[in-house]
């Protein structure tokens, strides 16, 4: 593979398990298992859009892969080189290639630093520039993402949502990174506000050739991000699809469920609503076999027992559903109940 | 260009404008400074607005306030007003050095007890029990242990007020860790000295400060109560509850033994705390600071 095509990020198996402690003497009992087993990559220059409800584990992804928290197991590749194991030492120097921007665009910035000190600080961590050239640098971040660079001696809660939002990019953005994920990025901001945001980073992706890890529940956002994206159910990676390829033909039924549940703006387009019976499985005992056959309505006996593998069945269109499985005879699926 | 005349207009408010606006937003803290300042002056210039404390003139005993003596005179003849002037001095020395005291050995170990789960653990056990213990007995108990002096007062007098900061500056510490911009310093390469430094301990300072003068007023009001009971401040050196437990077999006779120091202690433990309450709604991050 040529250094041209290694993906910015691969990420094999992955899981993450929160051990669970239970009474006076916190014997561990059990485990959350928030990630579980769970395989993408992110190549150059694409925006990878991770979706799903609450509680599904795509925001403890984005954790791990920063490896703000240790993986239970997998294996994570950041530009093609193993970080799984990495100590926070030897980390250190891998964290110039991958960013964060968080969901919350107030307890993301330190309320007692200045704007410059928040953007200059992953600048001075790795060495990058000092004193006015260092000031220089933050000066042309600020201006990239959208500020007046004379914002720099403001404190954060001077600033708007949006502006805080753009701030944190611009942290993100201060050591070169390959690749960034996004949490949620605009899920706290005003609908007008989270275009402006979008389109900022996009064109930011354009200019600078980067990649996204998108993480977000909001399929309008997605749609207008995401170049591909991984639908997420309890802890696994349920469809992987191209964004066209996922909106016009939703292989997997909870993912046919999820974009139901979008609202489409056209009066006259007649939709056929799935709405889901019961409530998400707790992480801690998910089901046996397919996570999602306590709710699927196409679910037969097979989906109790056999757990099923994310398997292609179209080129670049993985889907973990044993009813779609390539070699199943093929089945027009309708609701068993 | 709007902007440029509306800003050539409104000129930019003189520094005394500012700091008279200043001033009427915080009423309490500049009252209470205010009545600190005098104490300190007091203190500071004992020697030559109070004649000697411990003079004896037994012609002159439980004489009323008159022109001579303003506050006075004890059993012994000692002129009161020499006494609380002079006693203006030990109270403040005991307050500001049991807040320093307190706070910087309460801000080392709780940093400690937020960031290592070991240390919390153990820590913060013996945080619970000395705070089972009222701070009088505690204090009473560690005197009797050694020589009285002032100093030893104020290491007791310490001692019971540390868990109070530590666990102030614990939950801070917890609070901070856990936000995303400890994450994206973490992240963006920040190591663990400077995330402390930088992102933990600027956020902790301003409840730090506020609990100092509540730390402060407290220690105070415990060195008077320690003094009262014959159990502080060794008797020889006047401090306002040596003065005050002197006076108390003759309150009904010469009240003003006791009635001034008595004052003069609530009216400072009132301006600290005046001081502490302003501080707290001035420092606090939620309220936007316009200085």
């Amino acid at each position: 593979m040529s250094a041209t095509t290694t993906p910015a990020l691969e990420v094999d198996g992955l899981k993450k398990h929160f051990p669970v402690y239970k009474g006076v003497l916190s014997r561990p009992a059990g485990a959350v298992r928030a990630v579980d087993g769970v395989s993408f990559a992110v190549t150059r220059g694409e925006t990878l859009g991770l979706v799903g409800e609450s509680g599904c584990g795509k925001s403890t992804v984005g954790r791990v892969v920063l490896k703000l928290l240790e993986p239970t197991a997998g294996r994570i590749l950041l530009a093609g080189e193993d970080v799984t194991t990495l100590a926070p030492g030897a980390m250190w120097t891998h964290r110039r290639r991958v960013q964060i921007v968080f969901q919350d665009p107030y307890s993301s910035l330190n309320p007692r630093m200045s704007a410059g000190a928040i953007v200059g600080e992953p600048i001075g961590n790795f060495g990058l520039a000092e004193g006015a050239e260092r000031q220089e640098r933050v000066a042309r971040l600020f201006r990239r993402v959208g500020l007046r660079p004379e914002f720099m001696r403001k404190y954060p809660h001077e600033f708007s949502g949006g502006q805080r939002q753009r701030l944190g990019i611009a942290r993100a953005l201060a050591p070169e990174p390959g690749l960034i994920v996004a949490d949620e990025p605009v899920s706290a901001l005003d609908v007008s506000v989270q275009a402006q945001v979008l389109n900022l980073m996009i064109d930011l992706q354009e200019e600078l050739g980067l990649s996204y890890l998108f993480i977000s529940h909001d399929l309008a956002v997605m749609r207008h991000i995401s170049h591909r994206i991984a639908v997420m159910y309890l802890g696994r990676i349920v469809e992987l699809a191209d964004k066209r390829t996922l909106f016009a033909e939703p292989l997997h039924p909870y993912t046919e469920a999820l974009l139901s549940a979008a609202p489409v703006a056209d009066p006259a387009r007649k939709r056929r609503r799935i709405i889901l019976q019961g409530d998400v499985p707790s992480p801690a005992r998910p089901p046996p076999g397919c996570h999602f056959h306590t709710r699927c309505p196409y679910a037969i006996a097979r989906c109790k027992a056999e757990d099923p593998a994310l398997g292609e069945v179209a080129p670049g269109h993985h889907v973990a559903c044993l009813r779609r499985e390539p070699g199943a005879p093929p089945v027009a699926l309708t609701p068993t109940v | 260009m709007t902007a440029a005349v509306i800003e050539a207009e409104a000129p930019a408010p003189s520094r005394g404008a500012r700091v008279l606006a200043w001033v009427r937003r915080n009423p309490t803290i500049v009252i209470g400074s205010a009545i600190l300042l005098s104490l300190v002056g007091l203190a500071v210039l004992a020697p030559w607005i109070a004649d000697d404390p411990l003079n004896f003139e037994p012609t002159n005993r439980l004489k009323r306030p008159t022109a001579q003596s303003w506050f006075g005179t004890d059993r012994f003849g000692r002129d009161v007003y020499s006494r609380v002037v002079y006693g203006t001095r030990i109270s403040l020395v005991v307050g500001l050095s049991v807040a320093v005291l307190a706070t910087a050995v309460g801000l080392a170990v709780g940093i400690l007890c937020g960031f290592y789960k070991r240390v919390d653990g153990v820590v913060m056990r013996v945080m619970d029990g000395m705070m089972a213990i009222p701070a009088i007995l505690l204090a009473i108990a560690l005197i009797t242990l050694m020589k009285a002096s002032l100093l030893i007062v104020i290491i007791a007098i310490s001692i019971p007020e540390i868990p109070r900061v530590v666990r102030l500056v614990r939950s801070v510490v917890l609070t901070v860790r856990a936000l995303p911009y400890i994450e994206a310093a973490i992240a963006s390469g920040t190591r663990g000295l400077a995330i402390m430094a930088r992102h933990v301990l600027p956020n902790t300072i301003a409840p730090l400060i506020v609990q100092a003068t509540y730390v402060c007023a407290s220690a105070i009001l415990l060195e008077a109560g320690l003094s009262f009971l014959g159990a502080g401040t060794p008797p020889e050196i006047p401090s306002w509850g040596n003065v005050i437990s002197d006076g108390r077999t003759f309150f009904q006779i010469a009240p003003w033994i006791i009635f001034f120091p008595g004052v003069l202690l609530a009216v400072t433990v009132l301006a600290i705390n005046l001081v502490g309450d302003g501080l707290r709604d001035t420092l606090d991050p939620r309220i936007a600071r316009r200085m």
